[in-house]
């Protein structure tokens, strides 16, 4: 369909298909905490918010999207669309609920979500340097990504912090074992 | 009338350049990119000069057809036609990418009769041409105008099943999908016109919102040999994008103000309307109309 297709999204199980190579023996964790800012708005909505990773040349994998996934006939991804960069490079292309990837909408506050390397939607990882994004969509508000780059495998103890300005509070990704 | 088809001569001559086309077609679509598995737009169509303004004529909406992301026929609905612009709804329940077009082809052209030379009535089509040439008719002389105004919408991940072309007037085929376009990114499409490369076909790109500008930031491009260009949106927004070709230089056939007036709702749009002479022998003329929705990075 288009050439950037084949070079990003063609190529989809790359992110991961070389990685059992470089998995070490023991599991290794990803830490996010997500900083939600609390907004002194007339009308608050808590924000839709996807995670996930870019690598170059392969296929984005979203780890966790947050939204009103409890709504009758699935009324709340209607406006799944409006987390656009995400919707753009990887949401589109998925069905949901997603197994292990939809969850709730969180509360203002420091969210914590933890991925395990060869489990769930984070999978195996090749070695290699990666971008975490967090993107954020509020209802009658604004929207705003961070990315936090690193590279794979992590040391172990390592951190990773980014910022928002608006919608996005202190973003951290920590690694442990 | 003889005086006032040489004052619309005049005034085509003048504008050559095409700065102050009149009357331009439009469909405004409320999303081209949506989520879920059930969803709605509404569009918005009419004939207006500014865009997306509805502050002239309403289109009609009567042959507004919707092809859905899998060939099959699809509908509108809740359609209204007002004084100033018309409405319908199309529901989208297939995941890809749907077509929303009004699509005509109309034969143009005239013949002599107790010599006297007469104008095909508007409405002709090859189907009922022969009812419109009375008996004794000589130097019948006809040629095809296909005009196609269209918009994409989709439903999930963009998909490319209806856009095979029909080898009837322009079309547009996908390089870039026309919903996955962004601010900032160059986008590549290619014309056909009668199904074959359009090559140097000259294309209008003009973003909405023109009523609180002095400038109009109309783009004018060219295609290649190919029949391909490529358009680099300088922001985000909806663009209005048109090609013509055929009729004269300058004239009814380009920016297709001659189309825009043949489908306004009340049938007789103003100056517009009026039948234009050719200068020499029929052209055919072909024209085509799409809005863009161009997103923020």
């Amino acid at each position: 369909m288009h050439d950037r297709y084949k070079l990003i999204l063609g190529s989809g199980a790359a992110l991961g298909a070389a990685g059992a190579a470089a998995l070490p023996a023991q599991a290794q964790t990803m830490n996010v905490t997500v900083n939600i800012p609390r907004l002194s708005v007339a009308e608050y909505h808590r924000p839709y918010v996807a995670i996930w990773l870019e690598k170059e040349g392969a296929a984005p994998r979203t780890l966790s999207v947050w939204y009103d996934v409890d709504k009758a006939k699935g009324e709340g991804t209607k406006w799944l669309r409006d987390v656009r960069q995400w919707w753009r490079v990887s949401g589109r292309s998925m069905s949901f609920p997603a197994d292990g990837v939809s969850g709730a909408t969180r509360a203002p506050g420091d969210q914590k979500i933890a991925f395990t390397a060869g489990r769930g939607p984070l999978g195996q990882l090749a070695a290699g340097n990666y971008t975490l994004v967090v993107e954020a969509a509020r209802e009658v508000g604004g929207r705003e990504l961070v990315r936090l780059p690193f590279a794979w495998p992590p040391k172990p103890g390592a951190v990773v912090r980014g910022k928002g300005n608006s919608e996005l509070g202190a973003i951290s990704l920590g690694f442990g074992k | 009338m003889k005086a006032r088809y040489l004052i619309a001569g005049a005034l085509a001559a003048l504008t050559l350049s095409g700065a102050a086309q009149a009357h331009r077609q439009w469909m405004l679509p409320s999303s081209t990119t949506l989520s879920g598995n059930d969803s709605w737009v509404t569009v918005d169509a009419a004939v207006s000069n500014d865009l997306f303004y509805f502050d002239h004529t309403a289109m009609r909406t009567d042959n507004v057809a919707v092809t859905e992301p899998d060939g099959a026929l699809g509908k509108i609905e809740n359609a209204a036609t007002g004084k100033y612009r018309s409405t319908f709804d199309v529901h989208l329940t297939k995941p890809g990418t749907y077509r929303i077009a009004n699509v005509s082809t109309m034969l143009m052209g005239s013949y002599t009769l107790d010599g006297e030379e007469k104008r095909l009535p508007r409405g002709t089509t090859k189907a009922n041409l022969a009812q419109a040439i009375p008996a004794g008719a000589t130097n019948i002389q006809t040629a095809e105008a296909a005009n196609r105004n269209e918009l994409f919408v989709t439903l999930g991940a963009p998909t490319t099943t209806i856009f095979k072309p029909t080898g009837t007037g322009i079309e547009l085929v996908p390089v870039t999908h026309p919903n996955d376009l962004v601010a900032g990114e160059a986008a590549t499409f290619q014309f056909l016109l009668n199904g074959k490369p359009a090559a140097g076909l000259k294309v209008t790109v003009i973003p909405g919102g023109n009523r609180y500008r002095d400038a109009l930031g109309q783009q004018d491009l060219t295609t290649d040999a190919n029949g391909k260009l490529s358009v680099t949106w300088p922001q985000p927004g909806m663009y209005w994008l048109n090609a013509s070709t055929g009729g004269r230089e300058g004239g009814p056939g380009e920016g297709a103000p001659g189309q825009a007036a043949k489908q306004t709702a009340g049938g007789k749009g103003p100056e517009g309307a009026a039948p234009q002479r050719p200068a020499g022998p029929l052209k055919d003329r072909a024209s085509y109309v799409t809005t863009l929705e161009v997103l923020a990075l």
